[in-house]
């Protein structure tokens, strides 16, 4: 009798100087600390990515009646009717585009760490452009690009320009064949600053020593950048093409804003998006957020992998 | 500042005789390499650049800002690069009380001081356990929030707007505070990476000191992440400030119009009233520039630095 209560009087004891030591804390605060963050990713990541996956098998509005299971059905139509996949090779004007941002912003970023008068003013203002609200650049570009009705003087910025030349004002918006590029070059404007700064940052981390030998052997600037340079920000530039790759197929604000999607610029990520809500197959659009989220894991299993080789 | 630096690490490294050597020999190569004229064009070359560079990125906006001070009859018989014959503040006035622009900074700032107050209460809060502690159950969660990184944001809204919807908080200001702190795996990745450079040994002299946890995180930590929460606030800023789907999304109401949204409605009523438009953007940047020139270093150095980190 007296053993076991006095075992009994020992464990509860020893409960209590549980929760006070080391390990009980390391429990309790973990499970306090943690309960709000996980109650928040349950919500709103771990339940709609599995109802993703359980809807894309379904076709259903987005209140949940009417629910139809359909297979495989979804997927078929993704793949078979090529007006969705259409929207990707749009993607492709923006990965196009990325190349030349980075090509500029390396270009500047180089001049910008070379000896330069106001260096800091020519930073800021090509920098400033990623601060400012999607909404505003997109509203931007809508008059930069304008075409006026021919009778009252409502050229847009680029075609007053043009006009100062003696040519005739275009239609950029609304022709097909180049409302893309209008649409990249509004999405190069905005987000080069953020580039340029990236390289700034790898350009300066070289260090001084391999630009002072370069010199004492005579280098000039295009062999400095060939050899210093470049090979000591590869690793960046590598990163940069492989987030060019996830931005061009997840294009949305810039197209959505200016042309809504219209004249040939929907993107699929505006597809989606107007299959779930304005159309309401959420079926559909859930097997579009899928494939989406397939591609985008590809590619980042292909950065981890080159990623891995290089350290 | 680099050619300064170059000399005086070499004069470090090999003495004063040499540093003139080096100085002689630098400027030596410099002329016999390229000759003048060829550097002269060089220098040109790279000025132009950047002076091209920075009119593409002014052009736009100085239409803008012409447009916004002209009456709507300027607007439409006048050049964009006519000068406003009498300054238009009337424009501001209509953009900022009419369309809305007043209203949508309030309920932006609300929104922001919600979300960034939870971010980083949260943020902090499962960045220290997550450093921190090392079992099973806190790598599990470390891993559902690396793959919760990669989902691309506005194709998740097709799901999660049924989850909103049921939580009742369709049309409410909570929506968007609840999701941008809900759903923020970088900031969390920005805490952790600064509580590796935070010794352990602090917490363990506070724990052995009879310190609980809680007094460990709320005394020790989270004044040391000052400059991390420094770091998470000017890119939330940003964020939240020029994000537009959330809210564009989540509240249709007119009451409920954020900066972006407010923005976005000017196409329908004043649609042909560019200049009423042009006020408000103009209106809308000047938080952002005034943020940006004030910390221009820091976002430099921050927003940058931060946002690879993913």
């Amino acid at each position: 009798m007296a053993a076991t209560a006095g075992a009994k009087t020992k464990k509860k004891k020893s409960v209590s100087e549980w929760l006070h030591g080391y390990t009980g804390q390391k429990y309790t605060t973990t499970i306090v600390f943690l309960l709000i963050p996980i109650i928040l990713m349950i919500l709103f990541t771990v339940i709609p990515a599995v109802n993703m996956g359980i809807f894309s098998f379904q076709e259903r509005d987005q209140f949940g009646a009417n629910v139809k299971w359909v297979g495989l059905e979804n997927y078929k139509t993704l793949f078979s009717d090529s007006s969705y996949f259409e929207t990707f090779i749009n993607s492709l004007y923006y990965f196009a585009g990325s190349f030349v941002q980075q090509a500029v912003a390396l270009l500047i970023a180089t001049i910008l760490c070379t000896k330069i008068r106001f260096s800091n003013l020519f930073k800021g203002i090509i920098f400033f452009p990623y601060m400012m609200n999607g909404v505003a650049v997109s509203l931007i570009f809508r008059r930069f690009f304008q075409k006026g009705d021919g009778i009252t003087n409502t050229e847009g910025t680029l075609n007053s320009i043009m006009m100062l030349f003696g040519a005739d004002p275009v239609k950029w918006l609304s022709n097909p064949d180049i409302v893309n590029w209008c649409l990249v070059f509004a999405s190069v404007w905005r987000y080069i600053g953020f580039d340029i700064i990236m390289y700034i940052g790898a350009i300066q981390s070289i260090s001084p020593d391999i630009y002072e030998a370069a010199d004492l052997d005579g280098a000039n600037s295009w062999q400095r950048f060939r050899y210093i340079i470049f090979p000591g920000i590869r690793p960046i530039i590598a990163l940069q093409l492989i987030l060019a790759i996830k931005g061009s197929i997840s294009v949305f604000e810039i197209p959505y804003i200016i042309t809504g999607g219209r004249f040939g610029t929907s993107t699929f990520v505006i597809r989606t998006i107007d299959t779930a809500f304005t159309y309401q197959h959420v079926g559909l659009a859930s097997a579009m957020a899928i494939v989406l989220l397939a591609i985008i894991l590809v590619v980042t299993a292909i950065q981890k992998a080159i990623f891995r080789e290089d350290k | 500042m680099e050619e300064n630096k170059t000399p005086e690490s070499a004069a470090e490294l090999t003495g004063t005789d040499a540093l003139a050597e080096f100085r002689r020999n630098h400027q030596t190569y410099k002329f016999r390499e390229t000759p003048k004229p060829v550097r002269a064009l060089f220098i040109i070359l790279k000025y132009l650049v950047l002076i091209v560079g920075c009119l593409l990125v002014i052009l736009p906006l100085l239409v803008v800002l012409l447009g916004a001070f002209k009456t709507h009859d300027e607007y439409i018989t006048t050049n964009v690069f006519a000068f406003p014959a009498e300054p238009q503040w009337n424009n501001f006035v209509t953009a900022f009380i009419d369309g809305d622009v007043l209203r949508g900074l309030l309920n932006t700032a609300i929104i922001l001081v919600i979300s960034c107050a939870g971010t980083i209460i949260t943020g902090t809060m499962t960045a220290f356990v997550l450093q921190r502690f090392n079992s099973l159950f806190t790598r599990a969660v470390k891993m559902v929030f690396l793959v919760a990184a990669l989902l691309p944001n506005i194709s998740m809204q097709v799901t999660v707007f049924q989850v909103i919807n049921s939580l009742g908080l369709y049309n409410s200001i909570w929506a968007p505070c609840i999701l941008y702190i809900g759903t923020d795996i970088i900031s969390i990745y920005i805490f952790m990476q600064f509580l590796d450079n935070i010794s352990v040994s602090l917490d363990e002299s506070a724990f052995l000191d009879g310190a609980t946890y809680f007094r460990i995180y709320r005394s020790i930590i989270l004044p040391m992440l000052r400059p991390a929460i420094a770091t998470v606030l000017v890119i939330k800023f940003v964020g939240i400030y020029n994000d537009f789907y959330t809210a564009n999304l989540y509240m249709p109401s007119k009451e409920l119009g954020v900066v972006s949204t407010a923005l976005y409605r000017f196409i329908g009523p004043y649609g042909a009233k560019w200049e009423i438009i042009f006020a408000g953007i103009i209106i809308c940047m000047i938080p952002s520039l005034i943020i940006f020139i004030t910390l221009q270093k820091f976002i430099y150095s921050n927003l940058v630095a931060g946002s690879v980190k993913e």
